[in-house]
């Protein structure tokens, strides 16, 4: 690789970084994804429906796995299987997706099944590792169009269904008698998962997709009180652990998921102490006017 | 107030059940409009199952059942419901406005990001049922009284003329439970609205309420609380002896009806 250093200066660096049509493409990619997967992460961590997410993704590995053995381009095999994974978890209905035995047993599964789809495979073994912990710095051309594309419509997906969406997570009960189809919501809301899910597994891999599809969205769950803000704020944690971590990738020899999940990570932490010493001192506060009075 | 209206739920020779196992059977009975009616009951007795009939989620057996004049169905927006819910998780940090909001706009498809309709319909909601000060408050921290009239708002801010509570008395203590009914009470008579609240517990009801539906041992008894809460009417429905009491300030306590007695037809 040509020597490049980092100059403190970021616009030249940035410039520097998208002379190479593989930074470009990991940026633009990288960006769509993280919006992505902010956006609908909000909607998984309140329907705590993040177990049923991860083992998505696990689906999504076989279909990857299978997709390359035929010579299929991975993401079709992504789309199909978590597709196909998703609707069947939401027609079981809201309860199965807090299953965790049964889920984990079948995420089990789909893992040994991708890892027989690799080993028939005799290509690389790149290939695996590229589909469990991402590899966005090898995205094509082709491949950012493609997830454009895919977020285009989740984002109109999205919008179509947004209200009854919350709705049906915070009170389904309510929501059910007032006459939305929950569970066509459930399906609904589950083939968004899996499309993000095989957009998002490019940059950060399946095993690694909680990073980008919970993480964020979560500290969001924690810091906002309305859904608008919460939204907002996880699109911008997932955007700025993305961009962070391409741009550290590029003068460091480590893989660009490391620096995203460890950039969430500390947020994640720094969100909880934050939580936890404002609890402590608004405690403290009320102590003191109790005994001024 | 009855008089100019016709009755808002009549029942005609109502069973239901579900398949082979009957709940309850041969109930007729009407609600006027602006009553005020508890249903009372022992667990299993088939009180939500009513709800459930009445919100077009559920088919009668048999027998016709009808709201403002019609067949029930799902999603009728002139009815207000708060499900029995035991807790809500204490890691929701929504705040109550969002929630009341919903009840207002949730069943509406697609964006509107240039209206505040919704936020101003939610404020006045929470504010006629005394919960302003809980519009910025999270959810998950919220204390079974005040998570109620939350609710409440919910159910009231689509402008119902039917509100269907189920058992929202519930673990609540003997002040919350007073300060609720007083809450409920003023909103069926302010707004003229009809209410259905289900309860384990009738006495914290009995000063406001209009009339009582009875449950129990399949059947189903309705009229004036004095009528129906009378050791004869409930040992008839019943079928065995059970004595109604009562305490020095007209509270009530049923002696004899320990569920496991119950046998269903």
């Amino acid at each position: 690789m040509i020597d490049i250093s980092f100059s403190f200066n970021l616009l030249t660096d940035l410039q520097t970084m998208w002379q190479y049509d593989f930074m470009q493409h990991a940026f633009e990619a990288g960006t769509i994804v993280a919006i992505i997967a902010g956006i609908v992460g909000y909607f998984v961590v309140l329907r705590r429906s993040s177990f049923a997410a991860h083992a998505l993704s696990h689906v999504g590995f076989a279909g990857a796995a299978g997709a390359v053995l035929f010579g299929v381009d991975p993401i079709i095999g992504l789309l199909l299987f978590t597709s196909g994974g998703g609707i069947t978890i939401a027609l079981l209905g809201r309860r199965a997706a807090a299953r965790d035995v049964q889920i984990g047993t079948v995420l089990a599964f789909m893992l040994g099944l991708g890892v027989l789809f690799i080993s028939l495979y005799s290509g690389y073994a790149t290939e695996a590792y590229s589909i469990l912990f991402g590899e966005i710095l090898g995205i094509s051309a082709n491949d950012v169009i493609v997830t454009f594309v895919a977020s285009l419509i989740i984002l109109i997906l999205t919008a179509i269904v947004y209200r009854p969406l919350l709705f049906a997570s915070i009170d389904e009960d309510v929501a059910e008698a007032k006459g939305l189809p929950t569970l066509f919501l459930g399906v609904v809301f589950m083939l968004l998962v899996a499309v993000a899910t095989s957009i998002s597994v490019q940059v950060v891999g399946v095993l690694l997709i909680f990073a980008l599809m919970v993480t964020p969205a979560a500290i969001a769950q924690r810091l906002a009180k309305r859904p608008v803000h919460g939204i907002m704020i996880s699109i911008i944690i997932a955007l700025f652990a993305t961009w962070i971590g391409l741009f550290v990738s590029f003068y460091e020899p480590y893989p660009v998921s490391f620096f995203i999940t460890s950039i969430v990570f500390m947020l994640y932490v720094l969100t909880l102490i934050f939580q936890r010493v404002n609890t402590w001192l608004s405690a403290r506060r009320m102590h003191f006017y109790k005994h001024e009075d | 107030m009855t008089k100019n209206f016709p009755p808002i739920i009549t029942a005609e020779n109502l069973t239901v059940g579900y398949q082979e196992n009957i709940v309850w059977q041969d109930a007729n009975f009407t609600i006027e409009h602006g009553e005020f009616v508890a249903i009372i009951g022992p667990n299993g007795s088939g009180k939500t199952t009513l709800f459930r009939l009445l919100l077009g989620l559920q088919q009668p057996l048999q027998g016709t059942i009808k709201v403002f004049d019609a067949w029930p169905k799902r999603g009728n927006q002139h009815i207000g419901y708060i499900p029995q819910r035991h807790v809500i998780d204490e890691e929701t940090n929504l705040e109550s406005l969002e929630l009341v909001r919903l009840g207002f706009s949730g069943n509406k498809w697609g964006l509107n990001p240039f209206s505040n309709d919704d936020r101003n319909a939610a404020y006045d909601a929470l504010k006629s049922v005394g919960a302003e000060e809980l519009t910025r408050r999270s959810l998950g921290r919220l204390s079974g009284g005040e998570l109620q009239r939350v609710f409440l708002a919910e159910a009231l801010v689509s402008e119902p003329h039917l509100l269907l509570l189920d058992e929202p008395l519930s673990n609540l203590d003997i002040r919350r439970e007073q300060e609720l009914v007083q809450v409920i009470h003023n909103v069926v008579r302010s707004r003229n609205v009809t209410a259905l609240l289900i309860a384990h517990n009738i006495n914290p009801l009995l000063p406001v309420l209009d009339k009582v539906i009875y449950i129990a041992n399949g059947k189903v008894a309705i009229g004036k609380p004095d009528e129906v809460l009378t050791s004869e009417a409930l040992s008839a429905l019943y079928g065995i002896q059970v004595e109604v009491l009562r305490g020095s300030q007209g509270q009530i306590a049923v002696i004899g009806t320990e569920e496991n007695q119950h046998h269903y037809p």
